[in-house]
């Protein structure tokens, strides 16, 4: 598989056209990552990323349950994905779909597979992102560099305040 | 919208899962075609029918050594992808900084469940 980026810890690689693999290793064991993973109050504090905040966290955590996750972004654009568990395997695996609400109502889901391995207290997670094309893909890719881009702007906003005081 | 049948860009050109292989076994340093065909367990015609849409993107390089031609990398040209994902990969690298935040906040707590006679669970 061909790394095309890491910065930090985190891997991502483009395995085929219509996926996404990310890989990143935790200093925690796999039960506090699935947890992390599996609690409301939890995701809201990680998910958002520095993007915004995670409004609303739900988390029906069995096969046929649903999830979904708004986040109000710092622009003030709202943003929600909702889904529904496919797989669970305790502190173990996590399949779902992801649906972007923004996408219109016939868009089709991505199938989200996340996988914890853990060695000598070390978690490895593993999150591939199945498309339903590698049109989709690039969007999800493309939606991405708005937001890397977003924030660049806003450092480069930063540092021109403070040379201005 | 019709897509071209060559590769034109780095971009088609790590759309193949083969060529992908040879990327990644050039990754670890300079090869000979042989190599690589024993490597991918391919027929040399088609190893080289790959190696020749690397070469044209630029993103393998090839050079004389005796009678051998050695195949390598040219890590810059996967910069337009390196780009382009970027932003995406800037995301979740965000989302896992605080991920390990809240790690770090739940070993904690749980050191002090234990220290309190809990479970250890």
């Amino acid at each position: 598989m061909v790394a095309v980026a890491s910065s930090g810890t985190a891997k991502l690689t483009l395995p085929a056209d219509d996926q996404i693999h990310i890989t990143r290793e935790f200093d925690a064991p796999r039960h506090h990552v699935y947890k992390a993973f599996t609690t409301p109050e939890l995701v809201k504090r990680w998910w958002a990323s520095d993007l915004g905040e995670v409004t609303i966290a739900e988390i029906d955590l069995r096969v046929g349950g649903t999830w979904r996750y708004v986040m109000v972004a710092n622009e003030g654009m709202e943003v929600a994905f909702h889904g529904e568990y496919k797989e669970l395997i305790e502190n173990e695996r996590i399949v779902s779909t992801e649906f972007y609400e923004g996408a219109g109502p016939d868009a089709p889901p991505t199938v989200n597979t996340a996988t914890f391995t853990e060695t000598d207290g070390r978690t490895l997670l593993t999150v591939i992102v199945q498309c339903p094309s590698p049109e989709v893909r690039n969007m999800i890719i493309e939606s991405g560099m708005e937001h890397g881009m977003q924030k660049a702007y806003d450092y480069m906003e930063q540092v021109a305040i403070s040379l201005q005081a | 919208m019709a897509r071209a049948a060559t590769t034109t860009d780095a971009f088609n050109a790590v759309a193949e899962p083969r060529r992908r292989q040879i990327i990644d076994a050039l990754a670890e340093g300079e090869r000979p075609v042989n190599d690589l065909v024993a490597l991918l367990d391919l027929a040399q015609p088609q190893v080289s029918k790959h190696l020749k849409v690397l070469r044209e993107v630029g993103l393998v390089e090839v050079r004389e050594v005796g009678r051998q031609r050695m195949y390598r990398l040219n890590g810059r040209s996967l910069k337009p992808i390196h780009d382009w994902v970027q932003g995406y990969e800037r995301m979740w690298s965000g989302r896992f900084a605080r991920l390990d935040v809240v790690l770090v906040e739940m070993k904690e707590t749980e050191k002090e469940e234990d220290g309190d006679g809990g479970s250890g669970k």
